[in-house]
């Protein structure tokens, strides 16, 4: 309960900043709008491009721009709060706290996720089918599937961001770091250009890295291009990348906690 | 009046420089950061590039344009953006001071206003975007099998300096947009960091009516489309007059003037917070 709690309280915070949201609502919608013409100019040198069709592409595209705030690829929220309260020494307050420390800002950043969802994923979404012919899915089941997969890709992308914030305890500052895991967020994620397209081994390569749980693995199932155990088997890896991650996450600030020096004695 | 005209702007020229420099020093302080922040920004930079070599792993070209073409296009966009960030980047942060209420205290200062606003935090790391052009674009033109003629090389800075004037003016005119919408500082990438995406591939990628805007609403068009037909000795696919290859400083112009009205008319309207 204390969890739902807090995810209500992140995303009625988030949720103040209507002209920022708008805002970024119209920048995605741009930017979906300069990839789409690129993506339909690749689609029609080579239809099959990846094995993706013309409105495969578009809709990845659309959706992708959707995922940027939702997944958060470029990094922010909720660990970006902690990176902050670790400089300042608030984390203090945050360590003798009787909840779970990791499930306190999960709730947080899963709260500001869903209003993030609610407003930049489904505007740039409404807006790219508007504009353009889009894919949406097939079956109950794809839809199901996607949705719990946006979930998953949160957490995934949650416990990457708070492995960074936590470099704040031995560095006192993220940004460094920060930098470094946007670069490979973003490639990686496939924001820039889909997975599909990697050609020859490289393909192989990102599609089991972490990032390729951002957008890749919910996009398939949308597409309906995962059903079945295929779709049973995406989700699957997206479970693990989170066991895996936050049992890493788990694991760092355990030697964290007991190495935590709070400035000012 | 002129002379008077001629000494603020000088000033506002000393004070810009004395701050950046302040700036500068600042970030030398923490050496490593700077290093890692400036490498950041050329990998991620890079890496769209690189993105682009991955999209011609399935095609052999794009809207009619080879990849050493559309290196070249990436190349001067990029380093007129890279350009133009390094100079005023940290514009857009005047949405966070007016809420914060510490544009007030960069008013009180006797230091042209403007000139504290395109300084602030002046970000020398910005140079990994600039370097990563520069090489993009070298790269190009090695690959590009060109008639070099005085014309064409003379173009090249000409290119550089109209398109990194047009983006200093999209980012005065995303800042000063930040007067009427404190929060709305990211509507000004859509411009900034959006004029840069669309003109790093071909316009012939887009549809005429888009080009048309890109030429005439939003005239991005002019940072390095217009000018580069001319360099890589294209036609141009709306049959423009060949003078539009030349006439970025009048986009520019326009942009500039656009943009100190819509500065000097923000300041005007500034009321401060408040409490």
């Amino acid at each position: 309960m204390l969890y739902v709690a807090l995810a209500v309280r992140a995303f009625r915070r988030y949720s103040t900043y209507i002209a920022a949201t708008l805002a970024g609502i119209f920048t995605n919608c741009v930017f979906g709008v300069i990839i789409s013409f690129t993506y339909i100019a690749v689609w029609q040198q080579n239809p099959d491009a990846g094995g993706y069709d013309v409105t495969d592409a578009l809709t990845y595209c659309w959706l992708a721009q959707a995922m940027i705030m939702t997944v958060a690829i470029w990094g922010g929220g909720a660990p970006d709060e902690l990176a902050a309260r670790i400089r300042t020494g608030d984390v203090a307050i945050d360590l003798y706290r009787p909840v779970n420390f990791l499930g306190w800002w999960l709730a947080s950043d899963l709260g500001r996720a869903a209003y993030h969802l609610l407003t930049r994923g489904l505007a740039p979404t409404a807006v790219g089918a508007l504009l353009f012919d889009l894919r949406f899915p097939p079956s109950m089941a794809a839809w199901a599937g996607f949705l719990v997969a946006v979930v998953l890709a949160v957490v995934v992308s949650f416990a990457i961001r708070m492995l960074v914030a936590s470099s704040a305890f031995w560095l006192l500052d993220q940004a460094g770091v920060k930098n470094l895991a946007a670069v490979f967020s973003m490639f990686f994620s496939g924001l820039v250009v889909p997975l599909v397209l990697f050609p020859g081994w490289t393909r192989d390569v990102v599609m089991v890295l972490p990032w390729s749980a951002f957008v890749q693995v919910p996009v398939d199932i949308w597409l309906g291009r995962r059903t079945g155990v295929s779709l049973l088997s995406g989700l699957a890896f997206q479970v693990g990348w989170c066991v895996v991650l936050l049992a890493l996450c788990a694991l760092v600030l355990r030697r964290a906690n007991r190495k935590v020096v709070v400035q000012g004695g | 009046m002129a002379s008077r005209t001629a000494q603020q702007l000088l000033w506002g020229g000393r004070a810009y420089l004395i701050l950046s420099w302040m700036w500068i020093r600042v970030s030398m302080s923490y050496r490593t950061s700077f290093v890692v922040l400036t490498l950041g920004q050329f990998f991620i930079t890079g890496l769209d590039f690189v993105a682009i070599v991955i999209m011609f792993a399935s095609v052999d070209a794009l809207g009619g344009f080879s990849l050493a073409e559309i290196g070249f296009l990436y190349g001067g966009s990029g380093l007129c953006l890279g350009l133009a960030d390094l100079t005023l980047g940290n514009i857009e942060r005047l949405g966070n001071r007016i809420r914060m209420g510490t544009f007030d205290a960069m008013m009180v200062r006797p230091v042209p206003l403007y000139a504290q606003a395109c300084a602030d935090e002046f970000s020398l790391r910005r140079i990994g975007r600039i370097t990563q052009a520069l090489f993009v674009l070298a790269w190009s033109i090695t690959a590009l099998d060109l008639d070099w003629s005085v014309a064409r090389v003379l173009m090249v800075p000409y290119l550089v300096l109209c398109g990194t004037l047009i983006f200093l003016a999209i980012f005065t005119l995303g800042a000063a947009f930040q007067f009427w919408t404190t929060d709305g500082s990211e509507a000004a990438n859509a411009f900034t960091y959006g004029g840069n995406t669309v003109t790093q591939y071909p316009l012939t990628i887009y549809p005429t009516e888009a080009i048309k805007a890109l030429t005439f609403i939003v005239p991005v068009a002019f940072v390095n489309w217009y000018p580069s037909l001319f360099i890589l000795g294209r036609p141009d696919p709306l049959g423009l007059p060949a003078a539009m290859q030349f006439a970025a400083p009048v986009a520019a112009l326009v942009l500039g003037l656009l943009a100190a009205l819509a500065w000097r008319s923000g300041v005007r309207r500034y009321r401060s917070t408040g409490s």
